[in-house]
Parts: structure tokens; sequence; C-alpha cells
């Protein structure tokens, strides 16, 4: 492929004259070579052709193909080829396209772990099989050299089989005896180890039972629960990283006055850089040229926009709404604010790292319990017959029987089924464990600003102003792209306003829009550039030649469900509470629309952080629920968290869990699902415990047979197994 | 009884072939997509001739 491609550098005329940037040209046709597309509205046999049909035809593309289960096309092309090209020419022919940034992804193409462990999962299965039907034989009554042979074959089978199959085991087992620990692998390991001694042994001897089944079966069923585990977090995982990839970290600078597109990565301090309206600001700076209004909701939680001039100071995150800036770079990478805030989160004490899973802490009594069994029952027959063969046997017996194969399913079994029901609902869990805290959460904390509303604002006097005001209002709305005018216009429209007949109609970026209207001078704006006072709301003012200008009042969308996952959480008797940086008013306003009770504002990162770590001081369990950077510390902190999709990218890694659609209601029943998964697994391990009062006493005295053990074994794993579908 | 000489060959190269196979399948990224996979088979593109 390198080959194919080399001859194209030297075509590529910057790079002849510059011969040192032929290293450069390489590095970025090695990143352009493949590009990646998120299809989100694929879904048929015809949607993948048509696709990769009309991607082929684009003359550069050397091959493309969509994954369906993935929503994905991957497409190798030529250096020319941009992917902007790709994504309107698959727009023309229906399809909804994004691109994804291929260095984003990469994590992820190849699941390697995942890969290993189906591998080894298949393994034991191929040779459980292969045993098992030789142990059949041997239970229905193959005799003296019959029985021998097959005892062979099966250890041939069985022995390549657990040194290759279980090594994720004997690794886990090893680092945990390392630090002198021990943990649920350990007494597997011991388990597997004394079976395959003790059936050679037997089977050198021409003995009656070898367990070459029953360890090869363990691996197996354990390899399975291992693998569900997997996979589950692995599709969460990937689905994450493609929310993270949908945001690709380009920036437009100014270098020797041509605009040069290049990666976040490659500014360096002082650059000039382009930042239009709707883009968000890369890195730290100051305003060289331009005027516009900034969202900074994402920073602070503010929802009000602020005015920006050149000479302001602005910090990476921040989104430009409506007039074109240009940004003179003052801080890159790893020192821009964005970066400072994210160092808050490493500072806040991981409220997860503190907790022990379910599984790890029944292991705790279990492992020492079973190993006291079986030592204890060898030393008791090798007293009693002094016979070392007997007692041997016996104890592997022990082993294999009270062996965790059912605690080894009881979890991830659950959690793949809670996860699955979950993900449908729209919701991501990241964490292993995320599921068995939210479970305990009794305290919930809701970020505002994006997170209980859409970040969109919404027209809340209407019906205060006069037909005239209004038909001027949505002419001069309609000639600018702010939120405030999107907004206002939409709901004039809806109302069955006609826009006035406004001539000489402009935009000044960052004040407003202004025109003319029956030879009067009209403005839409902020408060100062129309001459009102400005007010504590967010709002849009209205000025018609000399009269008093109108103030056109908004308040902040609700997300849908807002009202409704409140409402629920209150109805399960989970304490709600609002803390936010914007203003009291605002804040109060909200809490009391949603009937939210204790809320705190103005609130600083770090304040938020301490509130929650108050909160847990309590003895209370907390679920944050937010989007934005200055959450993120909060989010750590808590026990639980949880982000929407559209958080920025800092505040979805530092959750639990992410909300995929921009419905809010499912976080009421992923508390109820949480709970019923966790009451499965202990009724899970109850089930396994159950089964090992039975089937120990068999084994301790001496009745238990092959045949016994491969019965409780499965019999429990699949019990364990059904118990956790139930909780669909 | 010679018969199971025979027989127990038979059975473990049989398995060891299903097993080959399904390791095949792996290494050559066959699990990655189930669903395009499963609708492409309805595809008519080319039905005619093969792909070039």
């Amino acid at each position: 492929m390198t080959a194919a491609i080399r001859p194209s550098i030297s075509a590529c005329p910057a790079c002849v004259a510059a011969p040192g940037a032929q290293a450069l040209a390489e590095q970025g046709l090695h990143k352009d070579a493949r590009i990646a597309l998120s299809l989100p509205t694929i879904h048929c046999s015809a949607c993948i052709s048509t696709v990769e049909r009309s991607l082929a035809a684009v003359p550069g593309v050397k091959s493309a193909r969509v994954n369906l289960t993935l929503k994905r096309a991957t497409i190798e092309a030529e250096v020319g080829v941009t992917p902007d090209q790709l994504v309107t020419l698959l727009r023309q022919t229906g399809y909804e396209a994004h691109e994804l940034d291929a260095g984003t992804l990469s994590l992820t193409q190849n699941d390697k772990v995942g890969r290993d462990l189906l591998m080894r999962m298949a393994v034991s299965g191929f040779a459980m099989m292969n045993v098992m039907l030789l142990s059949v034989a041997v239970w229905s009554g193959a005799t003296d050299a019959t029985r021998d042979l097959f005892h062979w074959i099966s250890a041939a089978i069985a022995l390549p089989t657990l040194a290759f199959s279980g090594v994720p085991f004997y690794k886990s087992a090893w680092s945990a005896l390392r630090v002198r620990r021990s943990n649920m692998d350990v007494p597997i390991v011991t388990a597997l180890l004394l079976a395959v001694v003790a059936s050679i042994w037997e089977t050198a001897l021409s003995g009656h039972h070898a367990y070459f089944d029953a360890a090869v079966a363990l691996v197996f069923f354990l390899l399975t629960g291992r693998y569900l585990d997997h996979r589950t977090r692995a599709i969460a995982r990937s689905a994450a990283q493609e929310l993270s990839a949908l945001e690709v970290p380009r920036a437009t600078a100014l270098r020797d006055g041509a605009e040069v597109v290049m990666p976040v990565a490659d500014l360096r301090i002082g650059d000039l850089i382009l930042v239009r309206p709707g883009g968000r600001m890369p890195v730290d700076g100051v305003i060289t040229e331009g005027r516009s209004e900034i969202d900074r909701s994402l920073l602070t939680g503010e929802t009000l926009p602020v005015f920006a001039e050149p000479g302001r100071p602005v910090s990476a995150g921040e989104v430009n709404l409506t007039g074109p800036l240009t940004i003179r770079a003052t801080a890159v990478g790893r020192e821009t604010s964005l970066h400072r805030m994210a160092d808050l989160v490493a500072i806040a004490e991981s409220g997860r790292s503190r907790y022990t899973s379910l599984a790890d802490s029944t292991a705790k009594y279990y492992t020492p319990g079973v190993l006291f069994l079986s030592v204890a029952s060898f030393i008791g027959w090798y007293l009693y017959s002094a016979d070392m063969r007997t007692a041997l046997n016996i104890a592997a017996a022990v082993l294999i029987i009270t062996c965790p194969c059912a605690l080894g399913l009881a979890v991830p079994a659950v959690t793949t089924a809670a996860s699955g029901k979950l993900f449908r609902r729209g919701m991501l869990i990241k964490d292993a464990t995320a599921l068995e805290r939210l479970a305990k959460v009794d305290t919930v904390v809701f970020d505002k600003t994006g997170t209980l509303t859409a970040g969109t604002p919404e027209l809340v006097n209407l019906s205060d102003h006069s037909p005239r005001d209004l038909a001027i209002a949505l002419a001069l709305a309609e000639g600018s792209s702010h939120p405030l005018s999107v907004s206002l216009a939409a709901a004039a429209r809806a109302a069955g306003i006609a826009p006035a007949p406004i001539t000489e109609l402009t935009e000044v970026p960052g004040y407003g829009t202004k025109g003319l209207w029956q030879g009067q001078p009209v403005r839409l704006g902020r408060a100062s550039w129309t001459g009102a006072v400005p007010g504590a709301e967010t709002a849009a003012w209205l000025a018609i030649g000399t009269e008093t200008p109108r103030a056109f009042t908004f308040t902040d969308r609700l997300r849908p469900g807002a009202a409704e996952a409140v409402r629920n959480l209150m109805a399960k008797g989970i304490r709600v509470l609002l803390i936010s940086g914007d203003s009291a008013a605002v804040v109060e306003a909200l809490a009391r629309r949603l009937g939210i009770p204790e809320w705190l504002a103005e609130s600083l990162p770090a304040e938020k952080a301490a509130r929650i770590t108050a909160l847990q001081d309590e003895g209370r369990h907390v679920l944050m629920v937010g989007d934005g950077l200055n959450d993120t510390a909060a989010l750590t902190a808590a026990n639980v968290s949880i982000s929407p999709a559209s958080a920025l990218d800092a505040a979805r890694v530092a959750s639990d869990i992410v909300l995929l659609g921009s419905d809010l209601s499912p976080i009421a029943d992923a508390v109820t699902t949480a709970q019923s998964a966790v009451r499965r697994i202990r009724e899970n391990f109850n089930i396994a415990t159950l089964y090992n009062v039975i089937a120990v006493p068999i084994a301790i005295a001496g009745f238990a047979t092959p045949l016994v053990a491969a019965l409780a074994m499965s019999s429990s794993s699949i019990t364990v197994a059904l118990n956790a579908i139930r909780l669909k | 009884m010679e018969v199971l000489s025979y027989l127990i060959p038979i059975s473990l190269l049989l398995g060891g072939v299903g097993l080959v196979a399904f390791i095949y399948t792996v290494r050559t990224n066959q699990y990655d997509d189930p669903e395009g996979d499963a609708r492409r088979i309805l595809n008519d593109d080319w039905d005619d001739h093969p792909k070039p």
C-alpha cells in the first residue's frame, strides 16, 4: 500500500520544494489515507450498496466498505480526497453523514482483548465437547483398557486446552498473589491444577475417576462469563468513542495570510486562528478581529451570552455565536484553561475508586472458605485412611464442586442483560461496577445549563406584544443566526405572524440586527445597543424609531423528560438537588418550575465537587448528572455520574454512564433497573451458595463422582444464567 | 471394539477441522459486521458476473 502511495508524494509540489516536508507529508498521508464516516441513518442492504457505489465512484477513492453494525463507512483514499467532499456527496444521495476522527477511532478498531477471549473460549468449548463425549462413555460403563484409553485421550485434549485457555485466570491469580492478596481466580486456578494432578495420577494407576471434563467445562463457563462481560463494555466503549470521534480536532489558522486547516495539536502560541460562528475555541487566546457574542455555558454554566470584541480574552471550549472572530493563541494544548480545569478532576478523589464490587467482596469471604474446606478434607481423609491418593482425590472433588462456576457467571450474566436493556433505552454503561453503584443512589445532583435545560432559548412573552411589533421583530430576527433570533423567529412563525417589509437589513455581529421600516430605523438586539436598561433575564430588545424599547424575554428550554425524571426520582424517595454556576434568579426560577426543593447558584467547579463530598460525608450515595467542563470535578467526585451525549468530551470521559438521546426520563428507570439488577446478582449468589450447601457435604463425604460434579456445575450455571435473563 | 481406533481419530479430526475453520473466521474479521453481512446476501450487485 505504501509503495502505491509513494509516487503521489513527489507529485506534491510543496514537498519537492522542501525536502524536510517529506516526512511531514508522509505522516499526513497515513492519517488522510483512511477516512471514517458515521452514517446514523443507514439500515438496509440497499443503503449499503448505494453508499458503497457512490463512494467508490469518487476519483481517488480506492475502496469503501460499510459496516452496518457500527453504522460506519471506512474509506481508503488518496491524499486529495477530503472528508467534507464525501460527506456532501452522501448528503446529496440522501444519507446523513458525519466525519469521524480516525485517530480517536483507531483505539477501538481492533478489539484485541475481545478476540483473544473469544479464541480461548472457542478452544475450550471444542475441548469440552470432545472430552465430555469420552466421559459419557466412561460414565455409561466403559471399563479397563477402554476407560484408561479414554482417560488418556481426554488428558491429551485437556492439558493443552487448559494451558492455552486458562491463561487469563493464571495471570489474574498470579497478579493477585504477587501482592499477597486473593481474588476469585485463586481458587479457580487451584482447582484446575489440583484436578489435573489428581486426574493424571488416577489415570496412570488406571483409577475410576478423572476430572478432565470438569476442569475444561469450568474454564469454558468462566470464559463465557468473561467474554459476555467484556463484550458489553466493548460495545459501550466503542459507542462512547464514536461520540468523541465526532468532534474532529481541527482548526483554521491564518499563516502568511492564507487559511490553513490543521490539527489542533499543531497550533502554536501566537498563531492567528479563525473561529466561525457556531465554532468552538480550540485554544485560549485574545480576540484580535471581529465582534460577536460568546456562549460560555459549557465552562461556567451561565446562559447569557457574553459580548466579544477585540482585546477580550477567550478560553478554549467557548462557542462563538454570531460573527467570525480571529483570535491570537495565548495558550495551547495542556496549558489551556480547558486542561487546567481537567486537572481539577485529577485532584478530586474519585467516587468509583473507593467502591468494592459485589464480586470482589464476595470473593473475599469465599476464597479462604473454599481453600479451607479443601485443605481440611484432605487432612481429614489422610488421617482417616492414610492414603494420599484418596485424600488428594477428595480434595480435588471438593474444590471442583465448590468452584465458583456459577459465581463467575452471576455478575456478568446480569450486567449483560441490564446493560443491554439500558442500551436500548439510550444509555451507555461505560464502567463495570456503575450499575451496582447506581443501585445504591439516594441523592441526585443535577447541573442546570445543558443538563436539565437544553441550552436553547424559548420565548416567554409572545402574547405581550402587538402584531405590528412581532412582524417587525420577526423580519429582523430572520436576518441573524443568533440562537435568540432563531428562537424568536420560530415562535413568531408558529403564531402565524408574517414578517414586516424591512429595507437595509444588516446584522451587526455582537449587537443585533437593524434596518429601516416605513422610514424609521428599527433595531433588535442587546439592551445597551437599543437604548434599554438591561434586566436580569435573557432578553432581546426591539427599538422602533424613538419609541421605548420592548423586551422579548427568553427562558432556557427544558430538556425533554427533565420534569418527568425529577418527578419520578422524588417519587422514589430520592433527594434531588440543583447546583449551577448560573445566577441565583435563573436557578431559583428553574428549581420552582421543576419542584426541586434544594438549589445552589453561582457555584464554582471546586464548590460543586465540595458540596458532593459534603453530601457523601453525611453518608449519602450521590449521583451527579452534568454536562459542562465546570461539572467534571463533581462528576468524578460523585459515587456515580451520568452525562448527556451533548456534553463536552471531558465531562463524558469523567462520567460512568452516557445518555445517548436528548431525553432525560431514562435516568429514573435506570435507577430502577440497576436496583433490580443488583437484586438478581444477590439471588444468583444465593443460588450458587445453595448448590454448594447441598454438594459440598457429598464431596467431603467422598461420594462425589465426576458425573455429580459435571451435573452440579452445569445446572448451577444454567440456573444463574436463566435468572439473569428474567431481568427483562 | 476395534472400530474405536477409527472412530475416535475421525471424531477428533472433524472437531479439529471445525476449530480451525472458526479460528480462520475470527482472524479474517468475519465477526466485525454480522448485521451488514446478513444484509449483503440480498444485494444483487454482482449477480451477473463476479466482482472484478
